[in-house]
């Protein structure tokens, strides 16, 4: 039988410690949706979403019951949907949206995501309309994510893209200033696009994928911190065994949970992305554990080294105790959802130089950053092009989820609510980049047979 | 089918009686019961087999869970491939 102390552990992690599920998100093709006409086209997707994902919220919540553990979020990522608006002749690209967002409320999901375009090499003219179409589409809908690949190690830096991108999430903070901006939190600009990841807003269903899969996400940051705080000034080998043998146990329950929502759903099962994901809630937070490491505030020197351990060691751990593991897998260090990194900017101990270094060794990027309203598009774009720089040499993925909050200056603070949570408007260079940004084409593939 | 009850919070008459009885009016039955005081937390591990349960298992965990709140405890029940798939590899 097991042995009390492990039935404790368990309970203990999941009661005190914030250890959940944090999405089961199921990847839906939409690639046989394609049509001519847009309405028979949206009507295609609406059905083959509404069906598939029929069962998806009960048999999560049935999950969360039977095994006591929380899954945070039920979720869809479809194929990147300028490749199935393609077809038609029409421009109102905004249909598609709109025909998404009521799928994901038919069936109960939080979020649906792959109102995406991937243009690192170019655009065709389905993915200028869609791209063209993402300020009006996140702001009249709920529940749409959208993700624009815009670089690659393979194809370079869409600089095009770049500058296009930054006027588009100029525009989404315009349209949702109401809001502070909430459109902007819905769109993430990446390098490198990975094409089984269940975590919003980035997701989509990528081309390789099969007809229908689940993906898990697990999270457990607050676990982490715990296992941690047991081994208090012990040597950087300890931690990194800590944290492996907890990433250990948080994936082998993400296991469970994917294997379980396979078979009843009876959908096969893709991966578990093993990430650490904060969420507002205090003791479930990522800046935490990098400062139970010995760093007085997240942000200090230091700070990368910390989180270069903490990734890997989360990697080494999961990849034992699932074999099929994918998406991102790392630790996300996004500043408005992680009561850590709100406290490190407010303090300023983090700037968003420091931010960036970290995106070297974390497992996304420049993760729901707010920065002044008055930041100009073409700054939005250089910041982009740093991002994709280093996803691109680094042969890793990034990603940019910034928020430029109309009338904010730096020190505001803005409200997102819920699993968003709230985020200090950050500084900004305030030397500009137009030239820069203005001369487009595309940044050439990096050469990596001479690494360093 | 096993699940796993565990009943923790603070020591009080009645608790097993309180479990034991929704246990048998659901025809599910008792394998293996540990009980301990763990810094001074009344705690309480039943390995039950639900295989002939005659309620589903939500009402079951809500039933438990409704008792708990009774005896002013935390009562639980979870499948027991949590913990299999949690601690053994």
């Amino acid at each position: 039988m097991l042995g009390t102390y492990e039935i404790l552990e368990t309970l203990e992690m999941i009661q005190k410690e914030n250890l959940d599920i944090r999405t089961i998100t199921m990847g839906i093709s939409l690639r046989d949706c394609c049509h001519s006409d847009i309405d028979i086209s949206c009507k295609k997707i609406y059905d083959k979403i509404a069906k598939y994902a029929e069962n998806l919220v009960v048999t999560g919540q049935n999950i969360e019951k039977e095994y006591g553990i929380p899954i945070i979020n039920k979720r869809i990522s479809v194929t990147p949907i300028a490749l199935i608006a393609e077809s038609c002749d029409s421009e109102e690209y905004v249909k598609f949206a709109k025909a998404m967002d009521r799928a994901a409320e038919t069936v109960g999901v939080n979020f649906i995501g792959g109102y995406s375009a991937l243009v690192q090499k170019g655009y065709t003219k389905g993915d200028k309309r869609l791209i063209a179409s993402i300020p009006e589409a996140l702001s009249t809908t709920n529940k749409v994510c959208s993700s624009v690949n815009v670089a690659s190690t393979k194809a370079g830096i869409n600089m095009d893209a770049v500058a296009e991108m930054g006027m588009v999430i100029k525009r989404c903070a315009e349209l949702t200033a109401d809001s502070g901006a909430l459109a902007c939190a819905k769109l993430v600009v990446f390098a490198n696009a990975v094409e089984d990841n269940p975590f919003m807003a980035g997701a989509f269903h990528g081309v390789g994928e099969p007809e229908c899969v689940i993906n898990v996400g697990v999270s457990g940051p607050g676990v982490v911190k715990c296992a941690l705080e047991k081994v208090k000034g012990a040597d950087f080998g300890t931690v990194a065994e800590t944290i492996k043998k907890t990433a250990f146990k948080i994936t082998r329950m993400g296991e469970l949970v994917a294997r379980e929502a396979s078979r009843r759903l009876n959908v096969p099962y893709g991966i578990v992305d093993l990430s650490l994901a904060p969420t507002p809630a205090i003791g479930d937070s990522v800046a935490y554990i990098l400062e139970e490491m010995g760093l007085e505030k997240c942000g200090t020197h230091g700070t990368t080294a910390a989180l270069a351990l903490l990734n890997d060691a989360v990697k080494k751990g999961g990849v034992m105790a699932s074999s099929s593991v994918g998406g991102l897998s790392g630790a996300f260090i996004p500043v408005s959802e992680d009561a850590g990194m709100i406290a490190a900017v407010k303090s300023d101990a983090l700037s968003l130089e420091k931010l960036e270094a970290m995106t070297c060794v974390c497992s996304v990027g420049l993760d729901m950053i707010v920065v002044p309203g008055d930041t100009s598009a073409d700054t939005i774009s250089a910041i982009i092009a740093d991002e994709a720089a280093i996803g691109v040499v680094n042969n890793k993925t990034t990603a940019v989820r910034i928020i430029p909050a109309p009338g904010k200056k730096v020190g505001d603070i803005v409200e997102f609510g819920g699993l968003l949570g709230s985020g200090p408007v950050m500084k900004v260079n305030s030397y500009g980049s137009s030239e820069f940004i203005k001369r487009g084409g595309r940044i050439p593939a990096p050469l990596h047979s001479l690494r360093n | 089918m096993r699940a796993v009850i565990t009943v923790l919070g603070k020591d009080r008459v009645g608790i097993i009686a309180g479990v034991s009885n929704i246990l048998a009016d659901s025809n599910v039955n008792i394998l293996d019961i540990t009980q301990t005081i763990m810094q001074d937390v009344f705690t309480m591990i039943t390995l039950v087999d639900i295989s002939g349960c005659n309620i589903p298992f939500d009402v079951l965990s809500e039933r438990l869970d409704k008792k708990g709140v009774e005896l002013g405890l935390k009562i639980q029940i979870q499948h027991e491939d949590i913990f299999n798939s949690m601690h053994r590899i």
